[in-house]
């Protein structure tokens, strides 16, 4: 318990206390005319929200990959098992920097798509797909080791007992993944708000179209307003630990309910 | 075994700090300049060891101008600072690390060489852009960076804003010109070496506003079958200065190496390097020489229009400055 509280104030709560501190700088109004400014809650509604799309398109897309990579046999599989902690291990400059090659109206798969009239680099959409790229690995990670502990036979059992595979999915399996299944999406969604480095250089990084809070942080730390920038990172501090503790508190009601079962 | 690899190791320790440079130099300098510094450095070392006989190995730090000052307010131990601006070198003196008259200790307000903004267009110029103008023409994609991030950047808003107040003198009309201007801009890169990078090899836009020196590099990397540059009627004069960190270099002992450092750029062979890495020289000798090589446009200086960079930096690009009303809007 001590050396965990020490380590803990050490390494996070000594420096965020520090970011506390610096925004004790302003006055409360001052710090409430940063924060609500139109730049600044377009900033936010561009991560925030962004960061929420991605998660929920990695829980998605990352179950179906986790049911795939547990439930079936398949030649490569483990080649695939391992592609999916390249996002982790990935510097984020390059993957942002590979990702706006790829996506630009030059690119492999930008070119196509311009033709269609979609534009990728330089648009939201491209903060998106960078911000899904980097949080795919959480889902999978995170609800891999629960599916496989989930024996097969419970299923089975639901079907001799009448089940249809849909409900056997919605009613069997879903409650006892969920738990992980959010930590996956908290996780991913957590990663993406905070994205800087593979979204700056697909972002286009317009004021209130495509500018990500982490940018406007660095913006006002280049004209010397740390005052300011600590401001803007203390409500996504705030927020961004308010999601994360909304999502703690349904895992334990998940946890309660499946045990009630 | 593993004492053999200590002893392997320790060797090479050893004969690395016996190798070492005599004196070791930091500069802190923005992005462009990696190529000019390569160049110079290595002038510099051979003509430091004739001079003194000591050996100088300089190191180098690039990065947007801010970000740049804002790492040596932080603690970056940089000897010098050769920064896209004033400004950002003033932020440096405010914080105490070096006088604030720095900028009256060198020759040509301590700018050894200048540039200016152009434009660099696709090959053919296909939207046929001459001058400013033609930026706000429908249809015409316009890539610079973030003002608020890029020392560079404000050297292209500074130059647009000039160009628009010489024309119809008011400010009205010059804030219009500089608002319509970034309504053709798609993309706002951190760095002019990002924007460089969106306009030649992502394709987009089609006129890049670039130093000078810029657009000549791009020239020479991809060919003149890709690009040109247009030099507009009228443009801004770049004076990217140079300082020695005083609290830096007299904790680090390094003052004379670092002085020096900065007077050779006023040499004729140092003013060459500037040159052939497509800065304007401001030695008088070579701005002949090199007349040919720079297109004519007319130049004015930020203090004739602007006050200075101080007074620039507040209303244009301070929080709630002119730029950030552009983007509120």
């Amino acid at each position: 318990m001590g050396l965990t509280l020490t380590w803990l104030s050490i390494i996070v709560l000594i420096p965020l206390a520090g970011l506390f501190l610096k925004s004790f700088e302003l006055n409360f109004a001052q710090f409430v005319d940063i924060i609500t400014s139109r730049r600044t809650l377009n900033a936010l509604k561009i991560s925030f929200g962004l960061a929420f799309l991605a998660a929920l398109v990695n829980l998605v897309m990352g179950s179906i990959i986790v049911w795939a990579l547990v439930r079936y046999r398949f030649p490569g599989r483990r080649i695939f098992d391992a592609i999916v902690d390249v996002p982790f291990a990935l510097p984020t400059a390059v993957a942002g920097i590979a990702l706006t090659t790829l996506f630009a109206q030059n690119g492999w798969l930008g070119a196509p798509l311009a033709e269609l009239g979609i534009n990728v680099s330089y648009t939201p959409l491209g903060i998106f797909l960078a911000m899904v790229f980097i949080g795919i690995p959480f889902v999978v990670r995170t609800v891999q080791p629960v599916l496989i502990d989930l024996d097969p036979e419970i299923e089975e059992a639901a079907a001799s007992l009448g089940a249809s595979r849909w409900q056997t999915v919605w009613r069997v399996v879903l409650p006892s993944l969920f738990p992980a299944l959010l930590t996956g999406f908290a996780l991913a969604f957590a990663r993406a708000v905070g994205e800087y480095g593979s979204v700056i250089f697909i972002a286009g990084n317009l004021p209130n179209v495509s500018e990500i809070a982490p940018l406007l942080i660095v913006i006002r730390l280049s004209e010397f307003r740390y005052a300011d920038a600590t401001a803007i990172a203390v409500v996504m501090l705030l927020v961004s630990f308010l999601v994360i503790f909304v999502i703690n508190r349904l895992q334990r009601w998940a946890r309660a309910q499946e045990q009630a079962y | 075994m593993l004492r053999r690899i200590l002893t392997v190791l320790a060797g090479l320790i050893w004969a690395g700090s016996a190798y070492a440079a005599d004196v070791s130099l930091l500069n802190v300098s923005y992005d462009p300049t990696r190529e000019l510094y390569v160049d110079f450095n290595r002038a510099f070392a051979a003509h430091y060891q004739k001079e003194t006989g000591k050996s100088v190995e300089i190191r180098q730090s690039h990065g947007g101008s801010g970000k740049q000052a804002r790492s040596v307010i932080d603690g970056l131990q940089a000897d010098v600072v050769t920064l896209a601006l004033a400004y950002d070198i003033d932020a440096v003196a405010d914080h105490g690390l070096l006088a604030k008259d720095w900028q009256a200790r060198l020759p040509e307000n301590s700018s050894p060489y200048t540039s200016t903004i152009v434009f660099l267009v696709r090959t053919g110029n296909p939207k046929g852009i001459k001058d400013w103008d033609d930026l706000v023409r429908p249809g015409v994609n316009v890539i610079t960076p973030n003002p608020k991030t890029s020392g560079g950047a404000r050297w292209n808003y500074l130059a647009a804003w000039g160009y628009a107040l010489k024309k119809w003198g008011g400010e009205d009309k010059a804030r219009q010109f500089v608002a319509d201007i970034y309504s053709h801009v798609p993309v706002l890169d951190t760095g002019a070496r990002g924007s460089t990078v969106t306009f030649v090899e992502r394709g987009v836009g089609d006129v890049l506003l670039a130093w000078e020196n810029e657009a000549f590099l791009a020239l020479k990397e991809f060919g003149k079958d890709k690009f040109e540059i247009v030099a507009p009627s009228i443009s801004i004069l770049a004076e990217p200065p140079v300082a020695v960190v005083d609290k830096v270099v007299d904790k680090k002992g390094t003052r004379a190496a670092a002085e020096a450092y900065l007077k050779y750029w006023y040499t004729e062979e140092a003013q060459d390097i500037a040159a052939r890495n497509y800065y304007r020289p401001t030695n008088p000798g070579l701005i002949k020489k090199y007349a040919d090589a720079f297109p004519k446009v007319e130049l004015f200086r930020i203090d004739e229009v602007f006050g200075g960079w101080t007074k620039a930096q507040k209303v244009h690009f301070s929080e709630g400055g002119i730029f950030d009303q552009i983007y509120k809007d």
